[in-house]
């Protein structure tokens, strides 16, 4: 696994996915590499801890947008916790969050997804 | 009084321009910035590196200029590629793109011209300069 994920783990049928360190190409990659996996097994809905992840860039987080629209072909969902300012500064002006959801918590994620 | 200049040369490497973001942060305390202040100008110069480095089939280096003004920093991401038409470059929504067989990606602009006070683009066969300026009473 790449040293971008920090962890992966199941709650309430939701696959909750810790970043470590700068969302670029390849930590878009990860993701998706881990996302596309968990729907090939059936899973929906994953939630995003991005507490340390403190910096992105435009190719990183299109790769999120490409897996906004594979979860969308199954009627799946994607969201958010932990975002830095500038983070969620960055998936406002992108446009992200018409298309997926930023949690102020893990905990009320797990509640609203 | 000459204007103090921090520059850099930064080869074309992936994430080096993460080297940018450090001496930009360096730069942003001592001109006392808030921290979104400083975080709005690191995100802004990535995406000017990346679009020096990708689109502007430079093979050589990418030069940036960090100049501290009284009421403002101006950075300069230089680079001697092949120039690009502003014009041409369409600004992305998502509408378009999700759904669709439109390229995810070319938001760099966007967010450069979202995320600072002022930009401007200077570009031609020789190369181009992204000059971008974030003010400090804002």
């Amino acid at each position: 696994m790449s040293s971008f994920i920090a962890s992966v783990k199941e709650n309430n049928f939701i696959i909750i996915i810790e970043t470590n360190g700068y969302l670029n190409n390849t930590g878009g990659d990860a993701i998706a590499e881990i996302v596309n996996k968990k729907i090939d097994q059936g899973h929906k809905k994953f939630l995003i801890n991005m507490g340390n992840t403190k910096i992105v860039n435009s190719i990183g987080v299109s790769i999120l947008i490409e897996i906004i629209e594979k979860l969308q072909s199954v009627d799946g969902s994607l969201g958010y916790y932990n975002l830095a300012p500038i983070v969620s500064k960055t998936f406002n002006i992108m446009g992200l969050t018409k298309y997926s959801t930023v949690f102020e918590s893990e905990e009320l994620a797990i509640n609203e997804m | 009084m000459k204007k103090p200049v921090v520059e850099l040369k930064l080869p074309i490497i992936p994430n080096m321009e993460l080297i940018a973001t450090q001496t930009a942060e360096v730069i942003s305390r001592h001109m006392n910035l808030t921290d979104d202040q400083s975080s709005e100008i690191s995100m802004a110069i990535i995406e000017a590196c990346i679009n020096a480095f990708e689109h502007s089939k430079v093979e050589n280096n990418v030069f940036i200029h960090f100049i501290i003004e009284e009421a403002s920093l101006v950075i300069k991401v230089i680079d001697q590629g092949i120039g690009f038409d502003k014009t041409n470059v369409e600004i992305p929504k998502i509408e378009n793109k999700i759904g669709t067989n439109e390229r995810k990606r070319g938001w760099g602009l966007q967010l450069i011209q979202e995320l600072m006070d002022s930009v401007e683009f200077e570009s031609n066969e020789q190369g181009t300069t992204v000059t971008m300026k974030k003010n400090i009473n804002k």
